[in-house]
């Protein structure tokens, strides 16, 4: 039970005592110094006593989504290695992938501090599918860092004390008279060994364990914890970062499907196929379970190619189904709330959160090369040993016949924990007989891509004049899908909740929603209905809903018992550490003073990810604003400010992109309240692009961001920062919207109502290429 | 096929391709310059935009057939050459602000940039908030406050 786990002694799993404790790893017999550690060293986790709880405390105050992932990677770890080589390098297999969240950067900085190694002598690549790794290689929960921290930090200090060891033995010293900086090795004569000349004698001629030596005292830190810009930025700004549609595999192809006009919608038959075949650049046509993909020899002739192909269609999954066809069976399928306390005054609100897209710039893409029985695919597989598995299944061939290299890419929000894209690529090569890179049209991918789904949400609370009774939030959602390994890894956790039982969405759910109040008996459920769309976890998955939802019922309760919203919050707040943001927030945005008719400011908290936070926001919803044009944009009310503050847990490895991660999730929330929202309409999202999928855009951008982190609480374990941002700003500026317009918002996106656009045709079922471009050059 | 010839970052170069295919798929499928991003291949995500004669355009939504032989594009491959530079100044403060998270934007962030720059200097003005509110190219990992600041320390070292 975590509870009681969490009830023995404090264990520091975060830097402030780790020097004491004592770590195994093994030597290889490798050429050059080569360590291996295991992943999920069994650390038990900080205490987290919070404050006096009069309200019970849920799940996801005992053990939340981040002690999940981290406990599930533990009796099934595997090895990690970190290897010196002879030109003083120091190279590392990680087996996670970068998303652009940052961790290849911070994870180097882990090495590089620890190994007392220049941070650009750290060479970071990002591991093959490997299936002994179960689920140590899953890509999500931002829980990296959180997981790897300490496992990386042994790896590296067996790795210094062999080289300190060899240099003792070439320069027949002994080794405390030795120091290590910068990646060299000096003695007391000033002799000076490079970890590359090292790297050869350090190596073990025979695979031993050994023990690690005392981890460095934070107290030593120089690389850790300082603000460091991410490793790939150069690479990013000449051109030279690859994604996996950059990557020049021999002979691949270009290749797009010709998509159904309703989600799921099947091939009956192409009337058409011969002339499409003889169009310029055509190389092949087959037909894969998803659509109809056509190989040319330039991405521009494959849209020519898939737009002349005339398919009849079958139906789709979900063709009834429209937004207001889907509320009503969301509503109908409600867990009714209990009733609200006798005696009590009660406040009960319904919301509705409209499809969110979850698609990132760079669209769904793989290479794949399926030849004689074996497959060689290119992805960024967030969860690649699944995803390897799903490969070999739909090939018919061995899973080891299936080498998945995981290449960066540009983005996520939920959609490479699913090898959608490597799936297709590798039915399309296999069925071609030639390598491909398959990719989606932007269209494909705003109406076929996986989304976060329509959810409405109903709250009743009970009051009477001096406190808060009672507390009951229900969400009913459309069903996301969890079976990627992501899931796997919650549900063979979910036992540990009290009291067990839940499905792997529920658990999640469970895991990540909280009420951040003392409001007597709470009580926070998810229930799901099957329809078929596909949904995956997009950016901090259930809680930008459970927050905005939560931190709009806490404004109405502040208002209705008579009280200032910060001071309201300020008194059920559960722990000090949200008292301590919160006034934080309140200090930085100036909480309290007077803003024009229109204008309007709001607050909220949130905690996970090991993250306890607070952020204030000012909305400027005055009809000069709301109206400024922008051609082919949704403007609507501006966020003119945000304050951001955070306690992050024991250890922030770079706060520099900490902050950046927060910056985006406070973008995201932008969008997310005011403007990013799918119209679904018989069976298909009618957005089609990012013209009418309004994701936030520079005209949307706050005039300024203001982001504190405050010292980290040692207590508390390695935190994760990749989702972090979004909830306590969707809920911060959904309060200063309500502020400003005297009114609580209960449908969101809140302009979800203007579509703002004219929806492009589904068949074909992508847009022709412009010709005009030059007549908008600048 | 027919034969197209133009300058690309410097060089002139030739490619046989069909008149209609859009110029984001020559460079990036015909002759292998990677840099310019396909986001939406209708002109609208911004991820594909490099400079023509000096200016902003977007590759996706211009045939191949419209460029001329003396036409000069330039591809964030070719920016920081075009100034006879390792980088650009605005690359330079792209890093020293380090705006890029997953970097797939970047590279048309930038090019636009510096056009944006270019147009309000050649107006004889400075780089104003407005001028940024106009900037089209979508990021989707949010980076957007910190293009702000790098535009504006960029500008000054334009
Ligand atoms: S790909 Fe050219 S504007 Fe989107
Ligand atoms: S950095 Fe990822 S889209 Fe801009």
């Amino acid at each position: 039970m975590p509870a009681h786990r969490r009830s023995s002694a404090p264990v520091a799993f975060g830097h402030r005592d780790m020097g004491r404790r004592r770590f195994l790893g093994y030597l290889f017999a490798a050429p050059t110094l080569a360590v291996g550690v295991k992943l999920g060293i069994d650390l038990a986790g900080g205490d987290t006593a919070s404050a006096a709880i009069p309200a019970p405390p849920q799940p996801a105050d005992l053990y939340d989504l981040s002690d999940a992932l981290t406990d599930a990677a533990r009796p099934t770890a595997n090895l990690i290695t970190v290897v010196v080589n002879e030109d003083g390098t120091v190279s590392f297999d990680l087996p996670r992938a970068e998303v652009g969240q940052g961790i290849t950067t911070s994870i180097a900085m882990i090495i590089a501090e620890e190994m007392d190694v220049p941070l650009d002598k750290v060479k970071i690549t990002l591991a093959d599918a490997r299936p002994e790794l179960v689920f140590n290689q899953l890509t999500g929960g931002s829980n990296t860092i959180h997981a790897m921290y300490t496992p990386i930090r042994v790896a590296a200090a067996i790795a210094k004390g062999a080289l300190l060891d060899a240099a003792a033995a070439i320069l027949q010293e002994n080794r405390e008279r030795l120091t290590s900086r910068e990646g060299l090795i000096t003695g007391p004569a000033g002799t000076v060994l490079s970890y590359g000349e090292l790297a050869k004698a350090a190596a073990a001629t025979e695979t031993r364990m050994v023990e690690a030596p005392p981890l460095k005292p934070a107290s030593e830190f120089k690389i850790v914890g300082t603000p460091q810009n991410r490793l790939d930025a150069y690479d990013a700004v000449t051109g030279r970062k690859q994604f996996a549609m950059d990557l020049d595999v021999p002979g691949a192809t270009p290749t797009m499907v010709a998509r159904p006009p309703s989600i799921g919608g099947t091939v009956e038959g192409i009337r058409n196929e011969d002339e499409v075949r003889n169009m310029p650049g055509v190389v092949d046509i087959a037909t894969i379970r998803t659509g109809v993909a056509v190989a040319a020899e330039t991405f521009g002739q494959c849209i020519d190619a898939v737009r002349a192909l005339d398919i009849e269609w079958g139906p789709g999954l979900v063709d009834g189904e429209s937004d207001d066809t889907i509320i009503e069976k969301l509503r109908a399928a409600a867990i009714p709330l209990p009733p609200g306390l006798p005696g009590a005054k009660v406040i009960e609100t319904d919301f509705t959160f409209a499809f969110r897209s979850g698609s990132p710039l760079e669209t769904n893409g793989a290479v794949a090369d399926v030849r004689d029985g074996k497959a060689e695919i290119w992805y960024g597989a967030k969860v690649p040993i699944t995803a390897q598995a799903e490969i070999a299944l739909l090939l018919g061939i061995p899973q080891t016949a299936v080498t998945l290299h995981v290449v960066q890419s540009g983005g996520s929000f939920g959609r490479h924990l699913f090898p959608d894209a490597a799936l297709e690529a590798a039915e399309a090569s296999q069925k071609m007989g030639r390598p491909v890179k398959l990719m989606w049209h932007r269209t494909d991918d705003a109406r076929h891509g996986r989304t976060h789904p329509m959810t409405t949400v109903s709250i009743r609370t009970s009051y009477n004049d001096d406190a808060v009774l009672a507390y009951h939030q229900h969400h009913t959602s459309v069903e996301t899908d969890t079976q990627h390994g992501l899931g796997e890894a919650i549900s063979a956790q979910a036992t540990k909740l009290p009291p067990g039982n839940y499905s792997v969405a529920q658990s999640l759910f469970l895991l990540t929603a909280k009420t951040s109040y003392n409001f007597g008996v709470t009580n926070q459920l998810l229930h799901e209905i099957p329809l078929q769309f596909p949904t995956s976890s997009v950016r901090n998955v259930y809680s930008p809903d459970v927050r905005l939802a939560q931190e709009l019922v806490v404004d109405q309760l502040a208002n209705a018992m008579g009280q200032d919203r910060y001071e309201f919050r300020r008194a059920y707040a559960k722990t000090d550490h949200l008292r301590k943001v919160l006034d934080k927030v309140a200090e930085m945005g100036d909480w309290g003073r007077s803003v024009p008719d229109g204008v309007g400011y709001g607050i909220a908290v949130h905690d996970e990810y090991k993250m306890i936070m607070a952020c204030m926001a000012e909305v400027d919803a005055r009809p000069e604003t709301v109206n400024r044009p922008i051609r082919n944009g949704k403007t609507g009310p501006r966020v003119t400010k945000v304050w951001y503050a955070a306690i992050p847990g024991s250890v922030v490895v770079n706060p520099r992109g900490m902050e950046a991660q927060l910056m985006g999730g406070i973008t995201d929330a932008v969008g997310l309240v005011f403007t990013a929202g799918l119209h679904i309409k018989d069976g298909i999202p009618l957005e089609g692009s990012w013209d009418d999928y309004f994701y936030t855009r520079q005209w949307n951008v706050p005039e300024e961001i203001n982001i504190e982190i405050l010292e980290p609480d040692p207590t508390l374990e390695v935190p994760g920062a990749g989702e972090a941002g979004v909830a306590a700003a969707c809920g911060a500026i959904a309060s200063a919207y309500a502020a400003a317009i005297g009114e609580i918002p209960k449908f969101f996106p809140i302009l979800h109502d203007e579509l703002g656009f004219e929806p492009k045709p589904l068949v074909p079922p992508i847009p022709e290429s412009p010709t005009n471009g030059l007549d908008f050059t600048f | 096929m027919p034969n197209h010839s133009f300058k690309l970052n410097g060089q002139q170069v030739d490619v046989d391709v069909e008149d209609d295919v859009r110029m984001l798929w020559v460079l990036r499928d015909k002759l292998g310059v990677r840099g310019p991003k396909y986001g939406c291949g209708i002109n609208v995500c911004k991820a594909c935009t490099s400079h023509i004669n000096g200016k902003a355009f977007n590759p996706c939504a211009v045939p191949v057939s419209e460029i001329e032989p003396d036409d000069e594009i330039t591809t964030i491959e070719g920016l920081a050459d075009s100034e006879g530079k390792k980088l650009h100044p605005m690359q330079e403060a792209w890093l020293e602000y380090d705006v890029a998270q997953c970097g797939y934007c970047q590279p048309g962030q930038i090019m636009a940039a510096v056009a944006k720059v270019r147009q309000v200097q050649s107006e004889g003005r400075e780089i104003t908030d407005e001028d940024l509110d106009e900037i089209r190219n979508i990021c989707r990992c949010g980076t957007y406050m910190r293009i702000r600041e790098a535009i504006k320390a960029g500008a000054e070292k334009m």
